[in-house]
């Protein structure tokens, strides 16, 4: 038989068609998002400060699906379904997550069979409300109230408020172009807080900037924030 | 028939000839391999299997890679390639981690080595001895380096072999709590000391000296993380696999000082500060290049000229100007670190740049502005105005004008022409300092420790055999200070203290009352600058969480509470001079000074709780449940 170019042709369609068959696993298409709320209001963190963990069952290694909230406080993550743990590691956060008298956090269960929008209920130490900001004559005014939620032998102080002032909606201890202390020794009532902040001179002018209030918490690594505004001026 | 014959005759050949037994036929000795009776039969031998055991410790900070120098806003990184250093807003839980597969497998060879050296029948009982402590050494401190970067690991202390059954749950380990990986090393010191030799002049293999200097520190290490992990109770496990509790605070702290009193009072061999040269700034950068005589090193990682184990430490942070190479400049170390160092008067104070008005103080030699200072300053770091390998650095970072602007170029040594004057002049240093070129002096300064002076040392051909020092006698009377001052005992602290800082030049002697927490950070900061310090003595004093907070940093940060424990030192500073050019002025042609933040510092050291451990793969935690996750992670 002599080999023809036909042949030659014919094979690599042949190869062609069957590579058409995927070789590879369908990605996760499942949307499970949500936020972190207390009483349905929505707790704003640091960026890339604090994180959860996902476990899904039934797979032999016991490693976490990692993940961090936004500055928002909101997640979302792309999975597949089936069982899942959601946990928040200890001490993470500006609020309390239960835990088991093992130590161990305490887990929520999730049966994830299509997108799902999930908020987290957690009880912060403290809230922030009312956060009024305003910007003008190179200053950044601002005033909030704190209200303690809890109470009792897990009451914590606050340490300091502070005022973050950025160039981009990226505003915290980490990120920001000034930023302005009150320390919490100093705050007779913590119902009605001012705190005042100078614009610094910013490269490349812009006649805007991203402002929000952190309140630490004493002896709490991640702090608390009102929502993040964009400030014209 | 004749065929036959024949036939028979080769059958009978054949099989007499395969009488001989399969075994003796087959079972050769390889001649390339050594067995474990033959490796063991001679000291030459054994010491070559401990050499490759030697070479395989892990440190901090390595000649191998000069970065591991740079962090902690102690330096600026010179080099691009690096700026993520000062650039990231915090480190990630896995940094400073461990190689699990690595190490183990290096503690497995170590376990090997015992076992097999032990079985050994031909070696003598001195030379056995001695083979085997210098094993046990490296395996403690081995796991020391381990347990400062990850707290308690599983503790292994026999070869783990596997009986192909299916099922190796019998080798899952548990961690070891803190405690326990402290004790291992001290009990395992103690255990040793006397079959190594207690002579000052063995420093790369183990001495006695070596074993007490780590016993030391570790006790050190374990005091001080019972005493001061109490103020970060979430930096703990129930299990105690990280954290140790308070009450065991006094008992590590005198086995601290009894080790390191055990060195000082000479029973280990005849170590002492080092103390050769008249020069004291001189003298105190000779304790790192000086091989011969000298008292103070006590474990040293040694390097050999020609003979493949050199490193390249001095070509990469060599003064860059007339350097043996085109290159250098890359370790810049920080004015947060510069202005640290005391007055001779035992005082702090920043650098003065301004007077009280808020004039700018002008000085007539570049180098007056660090006049009076302790003299590990210019030991450790390369100043403007001063020289290494007898030629000036040429540090400056343009003219500063009448009129109040600024001439400069950038390039190195970049020429322009002077308002009045007719030809262009050369308008700034050809060692920089310009805004983010790298490899040269970012923060007007170059780092002095460890640069070999020696010619060919800062060159590709021949690089350097200045050794690494891992433990040293400066750095046991500090170890000895702190304990002593932990048990309430600040005369003996302030002795020991007065006897580093006699030889940096500081003669007034601090009196028990001097003698606070602060004195005792500061003065490790200063006199074991660039030695792998610094993390492991923020952890252990949970000082990280405070110093590396988060926050940047501003002039005012910078200028205030100088030699406080607690101050911020998150941003790396820069010094920049400038010569003032103003014809009709007296400060003509005289240098100022002006604090500025290298415009590629963008980030501010963030360590969180999560990092004072170091975080363990979830691949390895995944293969042994029994292992637990850090805290804070």
């Amino acid at each position: 038989m002599k080999i023809t170019f036909h042949y030659f042709i014919i094979l690599v369609t042949a190869a062609t068609f069957m590579s058409c068959k995927k070789d590879n696993y369908d990605p996760p298409k499942t949307k499970l998002s949500g936020k972190l709320v207390y009483q349905g209001e929505a707790i704003q963190v640091e960026y890339d400060r604090v994180p959860f963990q996902l476990y899904q069952y039934g797979f032999g290694k016991t490693g976490a699906i990692g993940g961090t909230f936004a500055p928002d406080g909101s997640y979302s993550m792309l999975l597949f379904n089936g069982d899942y743990k959601f946990v928040i590691p200890n001490d993470q956060g500006p609020f309390i997550w239960k835990k088991m008298p093992s130590g161990e956090p305490d887990s929520l269960s999730i049966n994830l069979k299509g997108n799902q929008e999930l908020d987290i209920e957690v009880t912060p130490y403290y809230m922030l409300r009312n956060a009024q900001l305003t910007a003008g004559s190179g200053k950044v005014s601002a005033s909030f109230a704190a209200e303690q939620i809890i109470t009792g032998t897990d009451a914590k102080d606050i340490e300091r408020v502070s005022l973050y002032i950025n160039k981009t909606q990226f505003v915290s201890g980490a990120n920001n172009i000034a930023f302005t202390d009150v320390s919490g020794s100093s705050i007779t009532d913590i119902g009605s807080i001012t705190i005042e902040g100078t614009i610094p001179d910013i490269v490349p002018a812009q006649n805007y900037v991203f402002a929000r209030i952190g309140l630490k918490i004493a002896g709490v690594e991640d702090m608390i924030f009102t929502p993040v505004q964009k400030l014209s001026f | 028939m004749k065929k036959i014959f024949q036939f028979i005759l080769f059958t009978a050949v054949m099989g007499a000839g395969s009488c001989k037994k399969d075994k003796d036929f087959l079972d050769i000795k390889p001649i390339s391999i050594l067995d474990n009776e033959s490796a063991f039969s001679d000291p030459a031998q054994v010491l070559s299997i401990l050499a490759d055991l030697y070479n395989r410790q892990l440190d901090f900070s390595t000649f191998d890679d000069w970065s591991t120098f740079a962090d902690f806003s102690e330096s600026f990184p010179s080099e691009n390639g690096r700026a993520y250093i000062v650039q990231r807003t915090g480190w990630g839980y896995g940094e400073w981690g461990i190689n699990w597969f690595d190490s183990y497998a290096y503690i497995r060879e170590l376990n090997l080595f015992l076992q097999r050296c032990e079985a050994a029948p031909n070696l003598s009982d001195g030379d056995k001895k001695r083979f085997l402590a210098e094993a046990r050494f490296l395996r403690a401190n081995f796991y020391f380096e381990i347990t400062k970067r990850l707290g308690g690991v599983p503790l292994i202390t026999e070869p783990l072999l596997y009986d192909f059954k299916g099922d190796p749950s019998y080798l899952q380990h548990p961690r070891a709590k803190e405690s326990e990986m402290y004790d291992f090393v001290i009990s395992e010191a103690e255990a040793i000391k006397n079959d190594l030799p207690a002579d000052v002049n063995v420093k790369s293999r183990a001495s006695k000296g070596a074993a007490l200097a780590m016993e030391s520190r570790a006790a050190l290490y374990a005091g001080s993380i019972a005493k001061y992990g109490a103020t970060t109770p979430q930096v703990a496990l129930p299990g105690g696999e990280v954290g140790i509790p308070a009450g065991m605070a006094n008992d590590y702290y005198t086995k601290a000082l009894n080790a390191a009193k055990e060195i000082i009072d000479g029973s280990a061999g005849g170590y002492a500060l080092y103390n050769s040269k008249p020069d004291l700034a001189e003298n105190f950068a000779s304790i790192f290049l000086d091989k011969n005589n000298n008292p103070e090193s006590i474990f040293i990682e040694d390097f050999k000229l020609k003979s493949g184990k050199v490193h390249y430490f001095t070509g990469w942070n060599q003064p860059r100007y007339g350097a043996e190479e085109e290159e250098g400049g890359r370790i810049n170390p920080s004015l947060n670190l510069v202005e640290s160092f005391e007055k001779l008067d035992n005082t702090y104070a920043p650098l003065p740049v301004e007077d009280g008005s808020g004039n700018p103080i002008y000085y007539t030699n570049q180098a007056d502005i660090f006049e009076g200072r302790d003299a590990r300053l210019s030991g450790t770091v390369i100043l403007p105005g001063t020289a290494f390998k007898g030629r000036n650095v040429d540090i400056w970072a343009g003219y500063q004008l009448a009129d109040g602007s600024i001439l400069t170029g950038d390039d190195r040594g970049a020429q322009k022409v002077l308002p009045g004057g007719t030809n262009p002049v050369q308008v700034v240093g050809f060692d920089g300092p310009i805004n983010a070129k790298e490899f040269t002096a970012q923060s007007g300064f170059y780092i002095r420790k460890y640069l070999d002076p020696a010619p060919g040392g800062g060159s590709r051909g021949t690089s350097s055999e200045v050794p690494f020092q891992r433990y040293r006698f400066g750095e046991v009377l500090l170890n000895a200070a702190e304990a002593a001052f932990e048990l309430g005992q600040p005369d003996v602290a302030a002795g020991y203290m007065n006897q580093v800082r006699a030889r940096a030049g500081l003669i007034i002697e601090l009196t028990a009352g001097d003698i606070t927490f602060d004195r005792i950070v500061h003065e490790r900061r200063v006199e074991l600058a660039f030695e792998g310090h610094i993390l492991y003595d923020m952890k252990r004093w949970r000082l990280a969480t405070k110093v590396w907070d988060g926050n940047k940093m501003t002039e005012a940060d910078l200028l205030s509470n100088i030699g406080k424990a607690t101050k911020r030192n998150t941003q790396p500073y820069a010094l920049w001079p400038y010569k003032y050019h103003n014809p009709s002025s007296p400060n003509n042609g005289k240098w100022i000074y002006k604090i500025v933040l290298p415009t590629l510092v963008t980030g501010a050291n963030n360590f969180q709780l999560g990092n004072y451990y170091s975080f363990i793969d979830d691949n390895v935690r995944s293969n042994n449940p029994k292992i637990v996750r850090q805290p804070n992670q």
